[in-house]
């Protein structure tokens, strides 16, 4: 007798596929949508921002009226922020993920180092700005300056550049370490030498990707007080300045709708210097693809 | 020392006294670069290399063979102290480098591997030019005059017998190489700082048999100037370029002595078996 | 060659030598160390300097409205002048109002989506979508923001007419798009981390694409579609700007999801905004309420990790 039965299976057969061709398609709206949603919001803002952008819109500060308003100082105070957060956090970071892949003994203490990294990537943004205002604004004196905001978002940023780091150097082999120690060479000459140089397209990948998403980023900035609207530009560290994140959000905040015209706009600009920055990132991905 | 040295060469057995007159005279001719005396070496609980006891001569080519897993590489390693890369490792008893015990606390591991080169299975040039590879050892040790890297690079080429190949791409990436010139640019970086020793960890298990060819005529023209320490799994090759072989089993040394009696007499009958391929 | 050689060995290791015996060399080597492990604890130092500022400021808080008041009331009214009420409950249930919405939208649609790219996909098609992905990942939250206040809701208001501008709805649906490509990229990570080989062997047998997804390979790699899902949901409750522009400053406590609401984030940027003075009890509440989002975000990372670590398939 056969457990089986060959005209059953086939019968079932056919539903099965079916079954498999119909989940196919919904697999595949699911992913679509996705997808549809990014196209949406970049048509959506570049149909609504793009009669707003002309120089006037590059010049101009921030004003109460629609038409003259402007993101000179806010994209000015984007940039002086980027020029303290990339060296504070790289710098932190890099000597983190160096200590942790090169220094640091399997033991509790570096687990317990690696676990805090772990949770502290976890921490809402907005935390981080409540963390600013009490230790840099209130017990440094730093008030709502460049340094402030921008102490704040590089530890905000840390954990991801550590991590990139980390793999970074990780995905440097240990023969390349190998042959530098045969040669006499010390750990510090081994590092700076050798795995630094080839794990820097890396770490810089990282970093950059770490560093748009500081420039995008609005709510540690809003708990810090750091103002909207500015008729100057910045001229040291501890001076008050703005950015584009919290211009835009300014901008949207406001009920007249010709505002939304302009915080579009101000989107644009904003989007933009991402992609600069991302396709820097990708760029250097690209380049030193490592030869291993 | 001397009287260690004979009695060393006692438990070799020699069977004809003409034999062992030679023998005697090879050892007091020929000085001493690494004596190891009751070396030991575990790797956590795993005791890989069991009270070693071999005095490499100068200006020889030793060859080190036997199955993988038998210690061989990890006794290389341990002789310029690569070993200690490895965190769990613990190692007892002594490995004197010219009669110093490089386990010695205040021996500097930088200044034995300056002595000591090495030259890895796998090709591992740095991602550089071939130029800042060979460069590479001068540099880190502080040599920074441009002429006289340029006459290092150029000699170390020349040494490891890749400068015709090379001399006009030298600001190419060594990458660009083929496995085999990637291995003679290693050897040549290894040269660079011209050490006294140099330990090749199967050198050619990477390479193509021309390539491999092309490594071990190299090795016969560095020995007159070179103590060469060769390890190896290809017994065929031991033969071909090796002075006198060890056959480590299981982290200890069975039989250590010269190639040609290896290969022809061997004492002991697991080095037979091993060398006529019952196993391993 | 052999006289020549020996000569340059004298020069070489002479020079190398002479070069040893400068000292800066082993400072270096001695302090560097140093100078790395305290970078690597300025992270620690972050840790401790949340935990302790949140703590602090909370205390202070505390002193001023009792932790019952604080943590059972259902009425959130800092505002009024004679008799401010500071019950977190509103703000709580308007951040879990959003979240679940958002996970709503995000949780099928990203894993279908994971799906569709780790079993269904071609490989070309998967080097486009993913980096797309990662674009929509990129996008900064105020952009979002925008896009919910000015488009979806709006939107949505055609299709449900009693949705107020403010609301939970929109919001909501956009967070989810936000956390979507996080929920689908980790759960292709850990979906294309199952072995070929047990996919082979259910294929061999007969069964569709679709059966093996779901009754070999969605299995297999639960722990990771999981811990996706909580990663995300935490960063959702974390969320601000959206929930700042569309979702209004009401703290209610009730469960429709057409009207406006606060969360708790949204909360702690109206008094940023606003002129709330230092060392006052409105000030403090702002820690109290940050507080309480950190607590909740850090257990819900723990749980993800956990799920990871302890559910983790070997093969």
């Amino acid at each position: 007798m056969k457990y089986i039965d060959d005209t059953v299976v086939m019968k079932r057969m056919k539903s099965r596929l079916q079954i498999n061709k119909f989940w196919k398609a919904i697999f595949f709206i699911a992913t679509s949508l996705a997808l549809f949603a990014l196209v949406i919001l970049l048509v959506r803002i570049l149909s609504q921002g793009t009669g707003y952008l002309n120089w006037d819109f590059f010049s101009n500060f921030g004003s109460r009226f629609a038409e003259k308003a402007g993101i000179k100082a806010a994209l000015i105070g984007s940039i002086y922020l980027m020029l303290v957060i990339a060296p504070v956090s790289m710098i932190l970071g890099v000597g983190t993920a160096i200590y942790l892949e090169e220094y640091a003994k399997k033991n509790k203490f570096t687990d317990f180092i690696q676990m805090n990294i772990s949770n502290l990537a976890g921490v809402p943004s907005i935390v981080f700005g409540l963390l600013g205002l009490t230790i840099f604004a209130r017990m440094l004196f730093l008030g709502k300056s460049i340094l402030a905001a921008g102490l704040t978002m590089s530890l905000l940023i840390l954990p991801v550049i550590i991590v990139a780091a980390q793999e970074a150097i990780r995905a440097v082999p240990k023969e390349q370490r190998e042959a530098s120690y045969g040669m006499g060479a010390t750990k510090w000459q081994t590092i700076t030498r050798v795995v630094l140089p080839a794990a820097i397209p890396g770490i810089l990948t990282g970093s950059i990707l770490a560093l748009s998403r500081a420039v995008g980023e609005t709510a540690p900035l809003v708990v810090l007080g750091i103002p909207v609207i500015l008729q100057f530009l910045p001229d040291s560290l501890l001076s008050e300045f703005t950015t584009l994140p919290l211009q835009i959000y300014d901008w949207a905040k406001r009920p007249q709708e010709e505002f939304q015209y302009v915080a579009a706009a101000g989107i644009i600009v904003l989007m933009a210097l991402l992609v600069i920055m991302n396709s820097i990132a990708i760029f250097i991905r690209n380049k030193f693809q490592k030869r291993y | 020392m001397v009287d260690l040295m004979i009695k060393n060469s006692d438990e070799t057995k020699v069977k004809s006294p003409k034999q062992a007159v030679s023998k005697l005279k090879n050892t007091i001719e020929k000085k001493t670069v690494f004596g190891t005396k009751n070396f030991n070496l575990w790797y956590g609980s795993h005791h890989a290399l069991k009270d070693i006891q071999l005095d490499i001569k100068e200006n020889d080519v030793t060859a080190i063979i036997g199955p993988s897993g038998c210690g061989k590489s990890t006794y290389i390693k341990a002789l310029n102290r690569m070993v200690e890369l490895v965190p769990i490792v613990k190692t007892s008893g002594e490995i004197n480098y010219r009669g110093r015990n490089i386990f010695e606390s205040s021996y500097e591991v930088e200044e034995l591997r300056t002595k000591v080169g090495m030259v890895f299975q796998k090709p591992n040039p740095f991602p550089k030019s071939i130029y800042d590879n060979i460069a590479y050892g001068p540099r880190i040790h502080g040599i920074k005059n441009k002429k006289i890297l340029d006459e290092i690079v150029e000699k170390s080429l020349r040494g490891a017998a890749i400068w015709d190949e090379v001399k006009d791409r030298l600001n190419q990436n060594a990458y660009g190489l083929s496995g085999g010139q990637q291995q003679r640019i290693c050897i040549a970086r290894c040269l660079a700082i011209e050490p006294d020793v140099i330990l090749m960890d199967e050198p050619t298990s990477a390479l193509d048999p021309i390539s491999t060819l092309k490594v071990e005529e190299l090795v016969q023209e560095l020995k007159d100037n070179y103590s060469i320490i060769i390890v190896t799994h290809n017994m065929q090759q031991a033969a071909r370029i090796s002075d006198k072989t060890a056959f480590f089993l299981n982290g200890e040394v069975v039989e250590f002595d010269y190639t040609d009696k290896i290969f022809s007499t061997p004492r002991d009958g697991r080095t037979e078996d091993y060398i006529s391929g019952r196993f391993g | 060659m052999a006289s020549q050689g020996l000569e340059k060995e004298q020069s070489v290791q002479q020079l190398i030598a002479q070069s040893r015996n400068k000292k800066g060399k082993k400072i270096v080597e001695k302090l560097m160390p140093l100078i790395l492990i305290i970078t690597a604890l300025i992270s620690v130092l972050t840790t401790i300097g949340i935990v302790f500022t949140l703590i602090f400021e909370t205390f202070e808080f505390f002193q001023r409205v009792s932790i019952t008041d604080y943590l059972f009331g259902t009425e959130w009214l800092p505002f009024s002048g004679s008799e401010p009420l500071y019950g977190v409950l509103p703000l709580v249930l308007g951040t879990l109002k959003v979240s679940v919405i958002a996970a709503c939208v995000a949780v099928p649609l990203g894993i279908a989506a994971a799906i569709y790219l780790s079993e269904y996909a071609s490989d070309k098609t998967r080097r486009i979508v993913k980096p797309i992905l990662e674009v929509l990942a990129g996008v900064p939250t105020i952009v979002y923001g925008f896009f919910a206040l000015t488009f979806v809701t709006p939107l949505l208001q055609q299709l449900i007419p009693s949705l107020k501008i403010f609301n939970a709805l929109s919001p909501g649906i956009v967070v989810g798009i936000m956390i979507l490509p996080m929920i689908a990229s980790l759960s292709e990570d850990a979906m294309s981390s199952v072995p070929n080989s047990i996919r082979e062997g259910a294929l061999a047998l007969g069964a569709t694409k679709l059966e093996v997804s779901l009754k070999v390979v969605l299995p297999a790699a639960l722990s990771g579609i999981v811990s996706s899902v909580v990663l995300a949901v935490s960063r959702a409750i974390g969320e601000t700007m959206i929930v700042s522009l569309a979702g209004g400053a009401t703290p209610t406590f009730e469960f429709n999801v057409t009207g406006s609401i606060q969360t708790m984030t949204a909360y702690i940027v109206q008094v940023s905004s606003g002129d709330a003075g230092y060392g006052t009890t409105i000030y403090y509440s702002i820690y109290a309420v940050g507080f309480t989002l950190f607590i909740f975000t850090l257990l819900m990372n723990l749980l993800a990790q956990y799920i990871s670590k302890r559910f983790r398939e070997e093969y």
